[in-house]
């Protein structure tokens, strides 16, 4: 029998354990092309997460009718339907942040993140687990795009969501609103949250260990298998 | 053979619901976006003719130009949309001009992709207000690191000699195209 995951978890892994920018490493065409600034980041990672909520839904819900040879095809349909109505609604209501991410929003079509969710998880799960999965890793995606474009504006441009938030003695790094500040953004993060899952992880290694120690072999089993 | 019809039935049905609700979406959000343009563009003429009133657009003038007039409906001049290459793509641009092309009224970048920091402060003041009245004739000339003494100079901007000089070119280049429009009477 397959293990069930409990309903917070297939929300929460999108978010932290499977997270698509910093776990993952998915979809890092737009995470490095659009995040010079937080509103980019933000209006990016919502547009990505409407799509994959919404084609996961759609999918998760006649994944039994679209035959195995053509689902592909099917998926990639379905996929550029929705990225398409973002884009002219986009542009009909918010025509500046259109112009701002220029070509990025019709190639959400092609983001691995959003694919890969159908043939992963969508394409095998059931409308309501597909729609947790496609919220958490949206949820994930827009958290590391905010992130990512927060730290290159509040360097690069001195504000933050246009407020400025440093002084006006803080000379601007331009590198960081540059593509290569991209990179050596993103790099710093990753390094910084996988430095902190393993610390993490050794705690908890160490706790165990401490926990095992205490109170022997044969209770330790006991109460793992409780868990 | 079963399959195969499935395979047809499922991936058609697909393509004809999108596109479906695609003509649907695009049928609302179409006039919507050109709506934006035109007000985009509306706001951008009388930005650089702030004495304008109404306008209209020259149609056979080969680039985008409008006429632009003021409160008692007498033509005060005009606004000219033009492009060309700047450090590291198209600049464009529009130019509001007086009436007998001698003088530029302002200019307002509306697309560039120049280096952030350095070339896209041509976007900005203190450059952009350096044409203000600025002579046109016999054209637009720049000076590099000192102020300028001609009424037809503006000084580059240190970092961005190439982005500033661009913007010259593309305005000498606008206004005599336009001044070549107005010789053989297409101004009319």
């Amino acid at each position: 029998m397959k293990k069930q995951v409990t309903l917070s978890k297939e929300f929460l892994k999108g978010v932290w354990d499977n997270n698509p920018v910093l776990k993952q490493l998915l979809g890092l065409c737009p995470t490095l092309a659009v995040t010079v600034s937080a509103i980019n980041g933000l209006a990016m990672g919502l547009a990505a997460t409407f799509v994959l909520v919404m084609a996961s839904l759609l999918i998760s819900t006649i994944r039994k009718i679209i035959p195995p040879q053509v689902r592909i095809a099917s998926f990639i349909v379905i996929i550029a339907t929705f990225v398409t109505i973002v884009d002219l609604v986009m542009k009909a209501k918010f025509p500046d942040l259109s112009k701002a991410l220029g070509p990025f929003i019709p190639l959400i079509v092609v983001n691995c993140v959003i694919l890969g969710r159908q043939e992963a998880f969508a394409s095998k799960n059931n409308p309501g687990r597909a729609f947790l999965d496609a919220i958490g890793m949206g949820a994930g995606f827009t958290i590391a795009l905010l992130v990512l474009g927060g730290i290159r504006e509040i360097i690069g441009s001195r504000t933050f969501f246009g407020l400025q938030i440093m002084p006006d003695q803080f000379e601007p790094w331009l590198i960081m609103i540059l593509p290569a500040g991209a990179f050596l953004t993103l790099g710093l993060l990753l390094g910084a949250v996988n430095v902190y899952a393993d610390r993490k992880k050794r705690l908890e290694h160490e706790s165990l260990v401490a926990h095992y120690k205490r109170v022997g072999r044969e209770e330790l089993i006991e109460e793992l298998e409780v868990k | 053979m079963n399959k195969v019809v499935q395979m047809l039935l499922v991936l058609t049905s697909i393509g004809i619901i999108s596109g479906g609700l695609l003509a649907v979406v695009s049928g609302w959000a179409d006039p919507l976006i050109a709506a934006n343009q035109k007000a985009a563009t509306e706001a951008a003429i009388f930005r650089v003719k702030p004495e304008g009133k109404k306008y209209e657009q020259i149609k056979n003038a080969g680039f985008e130009l409008y006429k632009v007039m003021n409160e008692n409906d007498q033509n005060s001049g005009y606004a000219l949309v033009y492009q060309g290459n700047g450090f590291s793509g198209k600049i464009r641009l529009i130019a509001g001009l007086s009436e007998d092309l001698n003088n530029i009224s302002a200019i307002e970048v509306l697309d560039q992709v120049e280096t952030p920091g350095l070339g896209t402060k041509i976007v900005e003041e203190p450059f952009t207000s350096q044409f203000l009245k600025l002579e046109t004739s016999p054209k637009i000339d720049w000076v590099k690191g000192e102020k300028p003494d001609k009424p037809n100079e503006i000084q580059t901007i240190t970092g961005a000699t190439i982005s500033s000089k661009a913007v010259v070119a593309i305005l000498n280049d606008g206004i005599s195209r336009l001044k070549k429009l107005r010789e053989s009477g297409g101004l009319k």
